[in-house]
Parts: C-alpha cells; structure tokens; sequence
C-alpha cells in the first residue's frame, strides 16, 4: 500500500487520529486515550498487520513529551509511525508490550532515559543505567552531568 | 624522560652512563649488554634485570578488549596490512590470564569500569597497559555532559602509554607499543617502578 491508500484506510479505522504529512514517514498522531484500541487496529486489522514494532522511543520537547512508535508490518512491507502526546510534568502511558512484545524492553528504556511511567507494564524497572540510579532521567532537556557540564 | 622515550634514530641524546637507561640503544632491537671478544669465543655483560626486560618487551602479548571504534582500528593494526606482530606484540589473547598488556580502546562507561579493574586484576605481572584514543584518555567527546562515561580510564586502573587520536590510526597505536617496549626496557613502566619502590622500603625497614 502506498503511504495515501494506507492514510485512507487509517482515517477509517481510527477518526480521531491526525496526521503530519512532512518527512519520510507517515506519521498518525492519536490521543493518549485511543492508544490501546488504536494498536490494536493497526496490529490485528487484516488489511494493516503491523507485527513489527522496530523502534520505540520518547522526544522531549521541553513543553511535552512525545512517544514515537514505528511500525512494520512484515506481511505488506507498508511503514507508520504513531505518535503519542505526553504531558511532561507526570508522563504515564498503557504500555503495548502484551500487543508487541518487543516493546517490553523499550519501555524499560524510555521509562528510564524519560522518566515515562508504563501502566500495566509486566516488569518496569532499569535497562541499562546502574542499578540504584538515582539522579534525573539522562535524556531530558534539563538533565545536568554532576562532573562537567557546559550550558549552551 | 618524555625525551628519553621518543623514538628517533638520528637523535643525539646520549643515556647517562650507569644505572637505567646505561645499555637503552635508539634501536628496539638491540640487546642490552657488551660483548668482549676474546680467543676462545666472546664475554657477555649485561644486568639480568636489564636482559629480562629486554626479553619481557619483545614479547607483549595484548589483551582482547575494545569497548568502540577504536577496537577496530586495534583490529586493523593486528590484521595483515600493519600487521603488529612485526614488533612483538603477537598473540592477542582472550584471557586476562595469558595477557601481558591491555589496550584499552574504546569509551569506558560507568558500568565498565568495574569489569575493566577486574580485567586488569586478573592479568598476570607483569602488566601494562595503554590507553588508546580521546575517549581512554580523558572521555574525549564524552567529557562534558554526559551521564555514564568515565573521564579517563586512569580513574580505575594506571596507565603507561596515552594515544592520542580519536580513533588514532594504526601506526599511532603501533608507535605506541613502541614507546611502551622502550619503557619496559628501561624499567619504567608503573608496575616496575612500584616493585622496586616496594623493594626499597623493604630495604629501608
């Protein structure tokens, strides 16, 4: 499917998706609260299978955070992203790790490089920082290095 | 000492008679003694420590260990084209505990740092090692603002050669073994000089 055929078949899906048409991908925005059914459409709708989930991850753009999903579907070979608008002062999110699965470890990472908090999560705890890490979240805007830190 | 230690064939640096460094010749290669011709054959003298060390530095046998790119500028020094073992350093081994020297080349990340000390506590003395790149060296371009990188890998264990290079190219991590057989000629590498230090208090007291 092309990226307009698939727009087409995802604006029927899901109606309160948005969509932002510049750069490689085509990007579905959709609310915080249609995650879960959303998903699973994409994921289980005969005509999408997106059974990939290649990267998860997080932005911080200082007023908000973002959840970044790209998805696969290697049945079609057709690509999405969907993105997630999270308010940054107490981010939470459902996670998808029982839709893909190789979003459990993702979200260990997000949850601990952004602080995101995964509900219902199966085993939220830390990746790779060190265990008893306790200092902010490395990825956000505001993070400072204890030892050296320049600020532009 | 940095003086001593810089590899050029025409320079003009006399070694101090006596001592260390009395037998240290430009060339790697030379044996570090005198041999008197006499009828029946020839004498040799030499010091013991000074033949063991000549003995120990042509044959260094480095560690595998590389934490980033400049493992594989390691690699490449090793592999056919600049081909290492033209100056001693053979084997590479994968066991602490059949190295003589470790190469740390690459970024040492707080959570390494643990391994790199253990790594380094289980090779046998006598032991050296060399920090390869920007990033062994300080953190390189991980000093500022960052959240995990140590800031030199001379925080967890000491180091006798420094590369610079960001990742240095090969012939810059060969001169440094280079620079290093040098030091252990002249018995100047940490460890030496921390046994002899131990040797003289044990004398002292």
């Amino acid at each position: 499917m092309t990226k307009e055929e698939l727009k087409i078949k995802l604006i029927e899906f899901i109606p309160t998706a948005t969509f932002d048409e510049g750069g490689e991908w085509l990007n579905i925005i959709i609310r915080k609260d249609d995650l879960l059914t959303s998903a699973e459409i994409l994921r289980n709708k005969p005509e999408l299978i997106f059974d990939y989930l290649f990267c998860q991850t997080c932005v911080d753009w200082k007023t908000h955070l973002m959840m970044v999903y790209h998805l696969e579907s290697t049945k079609y070979r057709h690509q999405v992203v969907m993105k997630v608008q999270l308010d940054r002062s107490q981010p939470e999110i459902e996670t998808v790790s029982h839709i893909w699965r190789t979003a459990e470890f993702h979200e260990r990472e997000v949850y601990e490089m952004f602080g995101v908090n995964f509900l219902n999560h199966p085993d939220l705890r830390l990746l790779i920082l060190p265990d008893g890490w306790e200092g902010k979240n490395p990825m956000r805007k505001d993070f400072e290095d204890p030892v050296n830190m320049i600020k532009l | 000492m940095s003086d001593d230690l810089t590899i050029n064939k025409n320079s003009s640096h006399t070694p101090p008679s006596g001592g260390r460094g009395a037998f240290q010749s430009d060339s790697s290669l030379a044996f570090p003694g005198e041999v008197h011709p006499t009828p029946s054959g020839g004498v040799l003298v030499s010091k013991l420590d000074d033949v063991i060390n000549w003995a120990r530095s042509n044959s260094l046998w480095p560690l595998v260990f590389g934490t980033s790119c400049c493992a594989i500028e390691m690699m490449s020094a090793a592999a056919a084209k600049y081909d290492w073992s033209r100056f001693g350093f053979e084997v590479a081994r994968a066991t602490p505990r059949q190295a003589d020297v470790i190469i740390i080349a690459g970024t040492i990340v707080n959570k390494m740092a643990p391994v790199l000390k253990r790594l380094y506590d289980q090779m046998g003395d006598p032991k050296y090692v060399i920090a390869m790149g920007a990033c062994a060296t300080s953190g390189g371009p991980f000093f500022y603002n960052t959240y995990s990188v140590v800031k030199g890998a001379d925080h967890v264990i000491p180091v006798d050669v420094y590369v610079a290079g960001c990742p240095p190219r090969p012939e810059a991590l060969i001169n440094a073994l280079m620079l290093l057989q040098q030091k252990i000629k002249k018995g100047l590498t940490r460890e030496q000089i921390r046994e002899e230090s131990k040797i003289d208090y044990q004398k002292a007291v």
